[in-house]
């Protein structure tokens, strides 16, 4: 293959290239290019490397001006910042993909159905597969939600599953992400702009693509309500909240209402927005609101995002939530934990997508050995995300490990600790210049009729050199993912 | 539709039509800079602010009326709610929540303009050149934002809401700029009808882009005619009339707003220019601004608020 042959002398970037011992996913170990991304680096070394950092601030400002941007809380300066995007896309081999794409179903599946059980006659519990305790303590568990019984018996619809691939080459799921998934907008609007950025080079690749996600969206969401021409909207914090971008994309992408909890009241029974035209029902509500902050009677009583009585509703039918009030208990990293067990209680089938493995804090044994290993461990709240509240052991001064000590010793129940992965690396430009940047991969997945797993997804990419931490708060950037057909 | 996006398209339009006619009313100097006699231009640079309605706030942060100041007031700073900045921020504020429902192009010309204008807000002072060249860009901008909603966004609620918001804000301000005329210095009462009295005259003209529209209707420059164009005229765009018409189109009477733009309406169509100079045209200016006040809350009572419940 005379591209393989090449592989030095693609760009002289490439030169000083070193993978420093991870899994790069464009170059094999001995310096040849992957057999999936052959066709990409023919094409753009065709290019110049010039021509392509040019293309890479060509793209920065067609983000700026698109306003493709998310909000940051603690920054002083200015409110909004744009996800800093790379041109150099991440692919996936269709065979990989496929493995990934069935393990996913196999794990919404499981936990759909362990949500349904744990909020009815919990089976898993009374089999001893999962102590009652670890539900009853969890901060995502709504007792306000027992006996319900949401439409289609569906609790998560949509979630965005994060995969990381370790130096063994394997993908192992790292969060579940069942609440409120964001970035799914980044991945549409990456695409939108590799193709712009990189027409000739587009045109003739097979990618699968990701743009129908929407109408697929659209569809789940119209399938949560029994009536004929459902009314959906989408509900937002409003225009503060840092994924409010994505609200609006994706509300104008459906052709449907973006409300805020101010635009709805409910009345007899029934949730209705305020219109020019007076009031209008509303059957079904992509909330992209936290559980405790929907209904202000119910939950959060401060909560000025919600619409107070709309729990009433919901419990009657007359309203469709998504995803459901109380689906965050199996968000809990420590109900993580259980994933495996679940898929095989529920299913009887071996896990396909391993977990990470995972110490629970809340047990003595593995308590016991994360704090006397916690220098090469990475220890996590159990309720957070975003990358706040955690701490890796490899990267941490001895002040900050031993205050996560002691946060372990005195609530061992909110914390778990993972060994440290190798997330995997993917060629980056960083300063006109190529280097290895980790990665990891959100696919997003639609649980409605059937399940729909949107192809590729959206990869995070941590720019800072050597940094773990993919999170957009905390300096992540993104990549366009291909899937070739 | 929304109430809420309702308004928010209402005003994202009022906005954008506000900023451009901000640099019309700074234009208006301009334009008389250019044919006055050097130095006579001093003195008249007052009556912008005095037609925007925001003196107060003027004299509290400025003082006196130079010429720096008053452009610095009314176009970059960002104190004044009104000025061509915090318009655009405003209406880039409003196209932000109700990006879900305008055009992808709509938002990206106002978040355009809105980039382009935020690096002037911190400079101090501007060259004549570069000044000249931004009010330019400012009614380019705007221009080229109708144009888009026209072209990209359907003919439905929200375009209706968006054009009544654009045809109001001109109404309101056409009459401003016929209203500084009022506040200009003539060296006593015997220059009126004289040369001077007649380019203040046409300064506005122009500042209204209606002094070739004028030409073609009216050809010579006289008082009562330019007053019959800028306040009566039918088919001038930016006459108030016009925009009455415009702005308005109903499909009945059915709510107070209809009622009251319908009466706004048939006003204009019954009034000569005679009624107009005979109530005094500063006192026949100032009804009009009552009126349309009146209406602009007519209309967040009706559609925007929760009284719609």
């Amino acid at each position: 293959m005379k591209t393989n042959e090449m592989a030095p002398v693609i760009w002289k970037a490439l030169d000083k290239y070193s993978m420093d011992n991870f899994y790069d996913e464009m170059i094999e170990p001995g310096g040849q290019i992957r057999p999936c991304y052959e066709q990409l680096t023919d094409r753009m070394s065709g290019l110049g490397f010039e021509e392509v950092v040019g293309r890479q601030q060509a793209a920065d400002r067609a983000f700026v001006s698109m306003g493709i941007t998310f909000n940051v809380y603690r920054d002083g300066e200015g409110l909004e910042k744009i996800f800093p995007f790379d041109i150099i896309p991440r692919i996936i081999p269709v065979k990989e993909w496929e493995n990934i794409e069935r393990g996913l179903k196999q794990r919404i599946t499981a936990l759909n159905l362990f949500l349904q059980d744990i909020y009815g006659s919990k089976k898993i519990i009374k089999d001893g597969v999962i102590p009652l305790e670890i539900i009853l303590s969890s901060a995502g568990y709504l007792k306000q939600c027992e006996g319900l019984k949401p439409a289609h018996h569906t609790w998560a619809h949509i979630s965005g599953i994060d995969l990381i691939k370790h130096s063994d080459g394997l993908n192992y799921v790292l969060e579940d992400n069942l609440r409120v998934p964001s970035g799914v907008s980044y991945v549409l609007g990456n695409r939108d702009i590799m193709k712009r950025t990189f027409p000739e080079i587009f045109e003739r690749m097979d990618v699968r693509p990701v743009t129908d996600y929407p109408l697929r969206l659209l569809e789940m969401l119209e399938y949560l309500s029994s009536r004929e021409k459902p009314t959906v909207v989408v509900l937002t914090p409003g225009i503060y909240n840092s994924a409010y971008f994505e609200h609006s994309f994706l509300a104008q992408q459906m052709g449907v209402e973006l409300v805020e909890g101010r635009d709805l009241i409910v009345q007899d029974d029934y949730v209705y927005m305020r219109t020019t035209q007076g009031l209008k029902r509303v059957d079904v509500i992509y909330r992209r609101v936290d559980d405790t902050f929907i209904d202000p009677k119910h939950f959060n009583p401060d909560s000025v995002l919600g619409v107070p009585g709309i729990f009433d509703v919901y419990r009657r039918g007359h309203v469709a939530l998504a995803n459901a009030p109380g689906t965050g208990v199996a968000d809990d990293k420590v109900i993580y934990a259980f994933v495996p067990q679940m898929i095989k209680y529920y299913l009887d089938e071996e896990p396909i997508l391993p977990n990470v493995p995972t110490y629970l804090c809340w047990d003595q044994k593995d308590r016991e050995y994360v704090l006397e290993n916690i220098g090469k461990m990475v220890v996590k709240a159990a309720n957070q995300s975003g990358g706040y509240g955690m701490l890796i052991g490899t990267q941490s001064t001895k002040s900050e490990k031993e205050a996560f000590k002691a946060k372990i010793k005195k609530f061992p129940r909110e914390y778990i600790a993972q060994p440290t992965m190798d997330l995997s690396r993917v060629p980056t430009i960083i300063d006109n210049d190529i280097k290895g940047r980790h990665v990891d991969l959100r696919p997003y997945v639609l649980f409605g009729k059937d399940i729909y797993v949107m192809p590729g997804g959206l990869t995070r990419v941590a720019l800072r050199e050597g940094s773990l931490v993919v999170n957009s708060s905390q300096g992540g950037g993104s990549k366009d993912t291909w899937v070739l057909r | 539709m929304l109430s809420r996006v309702a308004e928010s398209i209402c005003w994202m339009n009022r906005y954008i039509e506000r900023a451009e006619n901000y640099a019309r009313f700074i234009e208006v100097d301009f334009n008389l800079a250019m044919d006055l006699p050097p130095g006579t231009i001093e003195g008249q640079w007052r009556p912008l602010v005095l037609t925007t309605g925001d003196e107060v706030l003027f004299q509290e942060l400025y003082g006196e009326f130079t010429k720096n100041n008053v452009i610095r007031f009314l176009a970059f700073d960002k104190n004044n709610p009104n000025s061509i900045c915090s318009c655009l921020s405003a209406a880039r504020e409003n196209a932000r929540t109700v990006r879900e429902v305008i055009s992808s192009e709509m938002w990206l010309q106002i978040n355009e303009m809105y980039l382009s204008i935020r690096p002037m807000i911190s400079k101090t002072s501007h060259s004549e050149k570069f000044m000249m060249e931004f009010f330019r860009d400012i009614k380019q901008g705007s221009h080229l934002f109708s144009g888009i909603m026209n072209a990209t966004f359907s003919r439905n609620e929200g375009w209706h809401f968006g054009n009544m918001g654009r045809f109001m804000e001109r109404a309101d301000k056409t009459d401003r700029i016929l209203d500084m005329k009022y506040y200009y210095l003539l060296p006593n009462i015997d220059y009126v009808g004289t040369p001077l009295d007649l380019l203040q005259w046409s300064a506005l003209l122009k500042s209204a882009s209606g002094f070739e529209m004028y030409r073609q209707t009216f050809g010579k420059l006289e008082v009562a005619n330019i007053v019959r164009f800028l306040i009566l005229d039918k088919n001038f765009p930016r006459a108030v009339r016009h925009c009455v018409i415009t702005g308005g189109r109903t499909g009945g009477f059915k709510t107070k707003v209809e009622k009251e733009m319908g009466k706004l309406r048939s006003e204009l169509d019954y009034t000569d220019v005679k009624d107009i100079f005979e109530v005094g045209l500063h006192e026949y200016l100032d009804q009009f601004q009552t009126k349309m006040n009146n209406l602009g809350f007519a209309i967040a009572e009706t559609f925007f608020t929760d009284a719609v419940v």
